[in-house]
This record gives C-alpha cells, structure tokens and sequence, in this order.
C-alpha cells in the first residue's frame, strides 16, 4: 500500500517511529495533486513551497525531540471558505477572487498547533450554494470514481481530493448537507458536527444558524483525530458551545452495547435510488448483525425538510451576503464604466427613478461578481423577509423548523440512533440538474433536516452501485453526541471493507 | 398568487443585485416556481407553535467592554478595491 493510501491514524505512527518524514509524505500528496488534479480539480490553489517548509520544519523538531501536536506533519486541505491569514480565500466566487484574509479562522489556528500542514484550499459552490460542486466559479471539481459524474457539493473538492488519495484529511463545511452529500458521493466519511460545537469565527458565513465545519477522511478514526483539534468552545463565536470536548479516540474501538438504532419510515419511497434503498436495509443487517435493534420511527415531518431549509437558508444568506458591496473588499464593479451607462440612462429621465451611483455600484458589482445560484437565493431570502412576505415565508418556516426538531426529540427518546440513507441517489452526471435549481435542491432531502435540527451527523460509505459508484449511509444523533456516532460508524467500518474502497483509476 | 416581474424588479433593488431583462425573465420563472414549491408548508397548522431560529438553545453572550488590538489601517485597506492610504474611496453620495 503506497503511502497516500494511508490512514491519518497509521500515517501519525509511521511518522512516530521515523518510519516516514513528513517531507515523504507532503511529496507523495502533492505529486498525486500534480499527476490527476488537472482533470479532477479538487484544488483551487495547492500550498506546495509552505507545505514543504513546514514539513521540513516538523520533520526537525521531531527529530529534536521537541514536543509535536496530535496532528504533526500530516497534510490536511482546506475548503476554500475558511479564512487562512496571507492566503486567498475565494469561496469559489469571483466576488472573493482576491480576497487575502487578515486573519486565521480558529479552526486554522487549531490546525496550525497541532502541527497539521495545510496543503492546499480545495474548489466548493461559490458561497456553498450548491449539492454538485457546478457552482463554482472556477469550473466544477469531478467525482475521482467517474469524472463524468458530480462528486457532490458544495465541499466536492475536499471530499474529491481524500477520494483521490491527495490527502489523507480534509475540512469542509455542511450547511444543509455540504460535507456529508459529497462524502456519500465520493464514498469517504464526512461528519457535520452539532451546531456550536466548532468554532464559526473565520467560516465565511453562509446561513449563520445552519452552518458547521467538519472533517472528511477515509476513516472514522481519522475523522475522530481530526474532530479532536477542531472541537471546542471559542470566545471569538458567540455561537459556540461552552460544553467540553470529550476524548473521541479513547473508546472509539469499543462497540455500543444495547444499541438502539432507528429507521425511519418516511424516508423509503418515490425518488430514493434501488440501489441506495438496497444498500441501506443491507447496512441495517450488519448493524443487527452486530447486536443492535432496530426500530421504526417516524419523522413525519421530513417531507417539509427541504421547504423549510430553503425559505431560512437563502434569508439567513441575503442578510450574511449583504457585506458583499464592493466598498471595503471584493469584487467591485469598473466604475468609469458604470457612471458612463448611468449618465446615458439619466438622460431624459427624472432623476429619481434611477439609482444615484452608490446604489448603481453595489447592484453592478454584485450582479457581476456573483453567479447565478447565489442571485437565486440572495433574491429569494429578501423576498421571503420582505414586508408583507415575512410571516408567511420565513416566519412560517421557522415554525415548521420547531416542529421538525420536536420529530428528532421524540425520536431519539426511543432509538440512540438514527440511520439511513445520506442521499437519494448516487452522483448523477455533470450538467444533469442545470436547468432545473429545484431537482438539485430535491437531492438534500436526507440531510438538511439534521442541519435544522442543529444535530450532528455522519455519512459513510456503505456500498456501491452497480455502475461502481459509492453510496452512503448517513447516522444521526442527540446534540453533542458526536462519540456515539464516530462509535457507531466505528462498528460498521470494522465490520465492512466499503470504507477502503479506491477508485480504480487512481 | 402568481410571482410577477414588477415584484422580482423590486426585490433586486432590495437586494441590490441589477438583473438584465432576460436574467429578469428567468429569475421571475425560477423564483416562481421555487415560492410554488415552499408554499406546501401551509399545509401544516403551525398556530400555537414557537418560531425556532436557532437550533441550540441560546443564550446571549455578553464580553468585557475591553479594547483588544483590532487591524491596522493597512491591514484594513489590503482588499479595498479603491482607497487613498486613508479611506475606502467610492462614488460620491451627496451632492
């Protein structure tokens, strides 16, 4: 087994006894990176010199017995909307293009002591708008098992990039699905965490009461060691949980006994893949299989989960988008240009029927620095909190909201568990949902619900079309039950090889 | 109620987002159909129930009123599209 193919768990022991240098194994990544990049596109910039620097340096302290973090020498890549002090952060938009954060979000401070090495910031959905990766500005990224195929979205290229072996972790961001559809898609294992429990300050906001940074990896136990450097209150987010990190690798190995595992019955129906249906009730088996019981539940308002998420996300993100003004950073519209057309407008017209050209700025600059998904929901979220709308939309919404997390409530008090299928199909092909925003949307219906709910979650791969495309099973609990689901997918991946599955090609 | 371009216009000024007529168009079309979709929420009687916005009970947190180092006004101006060392310059707004 080349060294790419390691876990981050038998990378950091090999690392331990000197077995590889951490030089080794950022060279092994990054000519992965410089071998299939071109054609899967998972990066949007790689971090080759630092990279290797850093891997230099870590490689002499370690030598010099110098104490190193839980996490020393080990590459990880970064969603592209996570803040990196000195280094652009586009969030795949042209809005962003050149936009050189001042500071380390507080993940990144986390990763940088524990000796992490950020390799690169991985291509997403502009703005996280999206379940296909199609959105970004800069091309899609490619499922690295058919690069016909989406790898999902919007964190495609962080999940893409551990599909491919380019690194053994990655972060991404999971708003209503963005870290465990494209885990599902790309048959690696992607946690969204409760909401609150890593720190928000330096994520570039998207919904602000839906958003989480998590980890992706090829294993439960690598996303547990990662998990471990993320996780934990922040003052600098008033959003984050003052509630302490337990220690999610000292009983990872040990199985849940007596565990109570829920399916849900309204997710098995029109719309949910064979296949994926077949995959589920085999994984529901395996865990039997392990001791567990299985039991019904209904979550009767899952059919409202994705009306519900996209009436508050798209409000939350015209508030959250609205800083988006060409004024302080970001991309700013060519003002001769614009005060030109202004003044051809203004002819023969009363001046109060046309902008003044503040207002002509912001609305050019954003126009031509935003895609068209993100003017989608810009423009819903404003019209769903516009006077006369409010109460009928977002008001609404919030409402169905309660009751969506008052179904997982009642749920977890029968079952420890909930579990079931991530996504309704597996990665349809590039270009397929283009003409149709609601099709793409119709593809998170498993997921947003946990995002809703603030609930933390779990998607791993658990079989396998028969077009050899990775399905995913997505495990829910409790807040803060993040042990009891790396333990439950910890059972699973001991008792099934899904998890080390490659794509042939790579 | 049928979503009209006048409606989708306005918004765009709400939103300042300056939409071409045929971006017009096909934002009227899409948002239509979009709003069409999210209206099945009035399906369900929600009289009596909480708004939920946020998924964790919060509540607010308060910091000492304490001045902390913030960014320098190079730092501040690094991204700034159009600025004269000083402030971020823009298309006058009075007069």
């Amino acid at each position: 087994m080349s060294v790419i193919e390691k876990s981050a768990v038998d990378l950091k022991k090999l690392l331990e006894q000197g077995e590889l240098s951490s030089v080794q194994l950022v060279s092994a990544c990054l000519d992965q990176i410089a071998e299939h990049d071109t054609k899967i596109h998972a990066f949007l910039k790689v971090n080759s010199n630092e990279a290797l620097q850093h891997a230099e340096a870590i490689d002499a302290r370690r030598q010099q017995g110098k104490p190193l973090g839980l996490l020393a020498g080990i590459p990880v890549a970064v969603k592209d909307l996570v803040c990196t002090k000195g280094y652009a952060t586009t969030c795949g938009s042209r809005m962003l293009e050149n936009f050189i954060p001042p500071y380390d979000a507080t993940v990144i401070r986390r990763l940088k002591e524990a000796d992490a090495i950020i390799i690169g910031k991985t291509n997403m959905d502009e703005f996280a708008m999206g379940s296909s990766n199609e959105n970004s500005a800069f091309g899609p990224t490619r499922n690295p098992w058919n690069t016909a195929a989406i790898p999902g979205g919007s964190s495609g290229g962080s999940a893409a990039c551990v599909a491919a072996s380019m690194s053994p972790l990655s972060i991404g961001s999971d708003t209503g699905g963005s870290i465990r559809q494209p885990a599902a898609l790309t048959g690696v294992t992607g946690m969204k965490p409760t909401y609150g429990r890593v720190s928000r300050y330096g994520l570039i906001a998207f919904a602000s009461s839906l958003d989480q940074i998590g980890p992706m990896a090829r294993s439960t136990a690598d996303v547990a060691l990662m998990l471990q450097v993320l996780a934990g209150h922040d003052a600098h987010d008033s959003t984050s949980a003052n509630v302490p990190v337990p220690d999610y690798l000292a009983n990872l190995e040990r199985p849940l006994k007596g565990l109570r595992i829920g399916w849900v019955r309204e997710h098995y129906g029109e719309g949910l893949d064979a296949e994926v249906e077949k995959s589920a009730r085999e994984s529901i088996e395996v865990y039997k299989s392990l001791g567990a019981t299985i039991e019904e539940v209904s979550l009767s308002h899952s059919k409202y989960g994705v009306a519900t998420y996209y009436i508050i996300a798209p409000s939350e993100a015209s508030s959250n988008l609205a800083r988006y003004d060409g004024v302080h950073y970001g991309y700013r519209t060519n003002e001769k240009e614009m005060l030109k057309r202004l003044a051809d407008e203004a002819r023969g017209h009363d001046p109060a029927t046309i902008d003044n050209a503040l207002v002509r700025m912001y609305r050019q600059s954003r126009a031509e620095g935003f895609g068209p998904e993100v003017k989608r929901r810009i423009m819903l979220g404003t019209y769903a909190l516009s006077a006369g709308y409010y109460e009928a939309y977002y008001l609404k919404a919030l409402k169905v909201r309660r009751l969506i997390r008052e179904d997982y409530d009642r749920a977890l008090e029968k079952v420890d568990l909930i579990l079931g299928p991530t996504t309704p199909t597996a990665a349809f092909p590039i270009g397929e949902c283009a003409e149709d925003p609601l099709s793409m949307y119709l593809a998170d219906i498993y997921t947003v619900t946990t995002n809703l709910a603030g609930l933390p979650g779990i998607s791993i791969p658990c079989g396998l079309t028969s077009a050899g495309m990775p399905i995913g099973l997505h495990l829910q609990a409790g807040p803060f039950e993040e042990e009891k689901l790396l333990r439950a997918a910890q059972m699973f991946q001991s008792a099934t090889e899904w998890h080390k599955a490659r794509p042939e090609s790579l | 109620m049928k979503l009209d371009s006048q409606t989708v216009e306005r918004v765009s000024l709400l939103a300042r987002l300056q939409l071409s007529a045929d971006e017009l168009k096909s934002m009227t079309e899409q948002m239509g159909h979009i709003l069409e979709y999210v209206r099945q929420l009035d399906e369900l009687d929600t009289s009596g129930v909480e708004p939920m916005a946020h998924a964790i009970d919060m509540c607010n947190v308060f910091a000492e009123d304490v001045h902390t180092p913030g960014l320098s006004r190079e730092e501040a101006l690094a991204n700034a599209p159009n600025h004269d060392e000083e402030c971020f310059r823009v298309p006058a707004v009075l007069g």
